[in-house]
């Protein structure tokens, strides 16, 4: 094994390294039971309306923005008072008020309201239930990085993702990034659009960037003088290396468990499935027989025991799905006689239950979803040539590439609601992959 | 009677001024001397000994200057047959889309870059394979590696050893026409040839 440090990588990547090395910790200081929330949870259409109150304090303005930005990004609850709304001199005027005025609050169809201070070690926040009237929740979160940093950022958007738990039951996505490339450099952004920036490697073009389950590390494609190899980087030391060369290395993608990668693997007879540790210790086993044909574009299984990933074995791409050893390859989407479209590109979702895909229709390429349970499809945008999905950790959101606005950009889109946004807005970006969650302590 | 003594007295001036004009001028040599030698054979010989000695120099001096334009020629028809070679090899060869199906046109090209090999037994290549924009990334690279896979088959299956050619993909990461229409794209399904190896001088290939 190959292991290179890269002092340039190392003084990049150390922007964005103390996530996994320093969890934003959550201490909460009130007793409550894990687990129990106010039983706001989301149901298909009402959204829990949700006010976040300005916030005392250095850097609150900033806070209460990201908070109610991140909330709002989340598709599951509705911001109420926000700036430039009607409501938002009444909330002002409210927040004045030492007291809670519940009744206010209701009038303004908010369900919780979300107070917060400043604190020495970072912020205070308490949680109003405001049909029962009371304090839902409170804690004090550290934020001990210098303020307006990437990961003083990433810390208030774990302070979302925990007041997002609060009310719905499940963690939020905010605390999360976004690897891409633009111009053949391996980019990361912040969920919220912001802090978009360059990770630094050595070495030529570089395609297909993917995460590592904990966040510690990426994965992705490079261009070198004899071909395409697969390198890791490592986020926390700034170290790469090389997993796989000669010929073409292209797509790779861990395992769940963080301990194989899949990727594909072209010689000169075909492109093939390949697995093999991410130490790079032993040989690599293929998983697939191509015999001339292209096998690409690896995704796991949540659990980590099948993979689905693009064939054109019948002449044309497929979806296919496969047990994690190879065996039991079988198409997932299917296609009617004459049919001049094709499908690729699959994502599995984290919750398990569908996968995204791209399929050409009438010569652009659209977003589609199909469920596992009933090989049920949906198309899910249909305005410019859509591409390369991914998964937000939630599971109902999807970044992906479009031409919509013009150049190549990089948008999010709610599967439940439909909602979309754009992410990112200069050069053209493309081959998206959405982390996990990011150092968050749930 | 005295003829000069009839010569009227301008006239003597005229022909005293063409005689200064004529001082001015170069004088024609004298004419040689009759030769003092009886023997008109060995003057003849003499001459005829010269002659051949001039003859002797102009054709060694011919014969430097037929040599050097040779050496010229040479050089230059080596130069021309590098650069004829170098123009087969460096041929992109165009697929169809989504295809890595050798065309007539490019086996025949791929023919005469087969005569260039064969004639070069130390000529290496690259075949660099690349696709139009269409498809997705990832694909286009997996589809550029079974085009430039299709052109180095060909070429080994007529002889060509293995460990001549190599192979790469640049997908659609490196177009040789910008644009988003067919003219574009068509020039972009393509495989380059790029010599690694033994193209510093190049043999032309035997005419057929």
């Amino acid at each position: 094994m190959h292991s290179t440090t890269c002092a340039a990588a190392l003084a990049a990547l150390a922007l964005f390294s103390v996530l996994p090395a320093v969890p934003a910790a959550a201490q909460q200081d009130t007793a409550q039971q894990k687990g129990v929330h106010i039983g706001l949870t989301y149901q298909p259409g009402t959204k829990p309306g949700v006010v976040v109150l300005p916030v005392a304090g250095p850097w609150g303005d900033s806070v209460q923005a990201m908070v109610a930005r991140d909330l709002d990004y989340s598709d599951r609850i509705e911001i109420i008072g926000g700036t430039g709304t009607d409501a938002s001199a009444v909330v002002e005027q409210a927040s004045a008020s030492t007291t809670p005025n519940y009744g206010l609050w209701k009038t303004l169809g908010a369900a919780a309201v979300v107070a917060a201070n400043m604190t020495a070690t970072g912020v205070h926040v308490v949680l109003h239930d405001v049909n029962a009237g009371r304090v839902a929740q409170s804690a004090d979160f550290t934020l001990s990085e210098t303020p307006g940093t990437e990961s003083w950022r990433m810390a208030v958007h774990g302070v979302s993702d925990e007041i997002e738990r609060w009310i719905t039951g499940t963690r939020g996505i905010a605390q999360t990034r976004i690897l891409y490339v633009r111009g053949g450099h391996i980019y990361v952004i912040d969920s919220d659009g912001a802090g978009s920036r360059a990770i630094t490697l050595t070495g030529g073009t570089a395609l297909s960037p993917a995460w590592s389950p904990d966040g510690r590390y990426l994965t992705y494609s490079q261009l070198h003088a004899q071909g395409w190899r697969i390198m890791i980087g490592d986020l926390v030391t700034g170290t790469v290396r090389q997993v796989a060369r000669g010929g073409l290395n292209e797509t790779p993608t861990f395992s769940p468990d963080g301990k194989l990668l899949v990727y594909a693997h072209g010689g000169e007879n075909g492109t093939d499935l390949m697995v093999t540790n991410v130490t790079g210790s032993g040989t690599p086993r293929p998983l697939t027989a191509g015999r001339g044909r292209i096998n690409i574009q690896p995704s796991f299984s949540p659990d980590g025991r099948r993979l689905v990933f693009t064939s054109d074995r019948i002449g044309h791409n497929e979806v296919y799905i496969m047990d994690a050893d190879g065996s039991n390859a079988a198409p997932l989407t299917t296609y009617q006689f004459g049919d001049q479209n094709y499908r690729s590109d699959p994502a599995w979702s984290p919750d398990g239950l569908q996968v995204a895909f791209q399929a050409r229709m009438d010569g652009e390429f659209q977003i589609m979803t199909i469920t596992l349970r009933d090989r049920s499809v949906t198309q899910r945008t249909s305005e410019g040539r859509n591409e390369e999905p991914s998964w937000a950790p939630d599971g109902r959101h999807l970044v992906f590439t479009s031409t919509r606005s013009g150049a190549k950009q990089l948008w999010v889109l709610d599967v439940e609601s439909g909602r979309e946004r754009q992410l990112t807005h200069s050069g053209a970006s493309r081959l998206p992959a959405w982390s996990g969650r990011l150092g968050g302590t749930p | 009677m005295n003829r000069t003594t009839r010569v009227a007295p301008a006239m003597l001036v005229v022909l005293a001024t063409a005689a200064v004009v004529a001082c001015g001028k170069k004088q024609p040599p004298p004419p040689p001397a009759p030769a003092p030698g009886p023997n008109q054979d060995s003057i003849a010989a003499a001459r005829a000994r010269q002659d051949s000695i001039a003859r002797a120099e102009q054709a060694r001096q011919d014969s430097i200057a037929r040599a050097e334009r040779a050496r010229q020629d040479s050089i230059a028809r080596a130069a021309a047959a590098t650069a004829q070679a170098k123009r087969v090899i460096a041929q992109p060869i165009y697929f169809a889309f989504d295809s890595d199906v050798l065309s007539d046109s490019a086996q025949a090209s791929l023919d005469q870059k087969l005569a260039v090999l064969n004639a070069n037994s130390g000529l290496q290549l690259r075949v660099e394979g690349n696709t139009d924009a269409r498809g997705s990334d990832e694909y286009n690279l997996a589809l550029g590696q079974r085009r430039a896979a299709a052109a180095k088959r060909y070429l080994t299956q007529h002889g060509v050893d293995d460990s001549r050619i190599t192979i790469i993909s640049y997908g659609e990461e490196r177009p040789a026409a910008q644009g988003a229409d067919e003219s574009a794209y068509a020039q972009n399904r393509r495989d380059e040839f790029s010599i690694t190896a033994g193209g510093d001088q190049l043999t032309a290939p035997p005419s057929p």
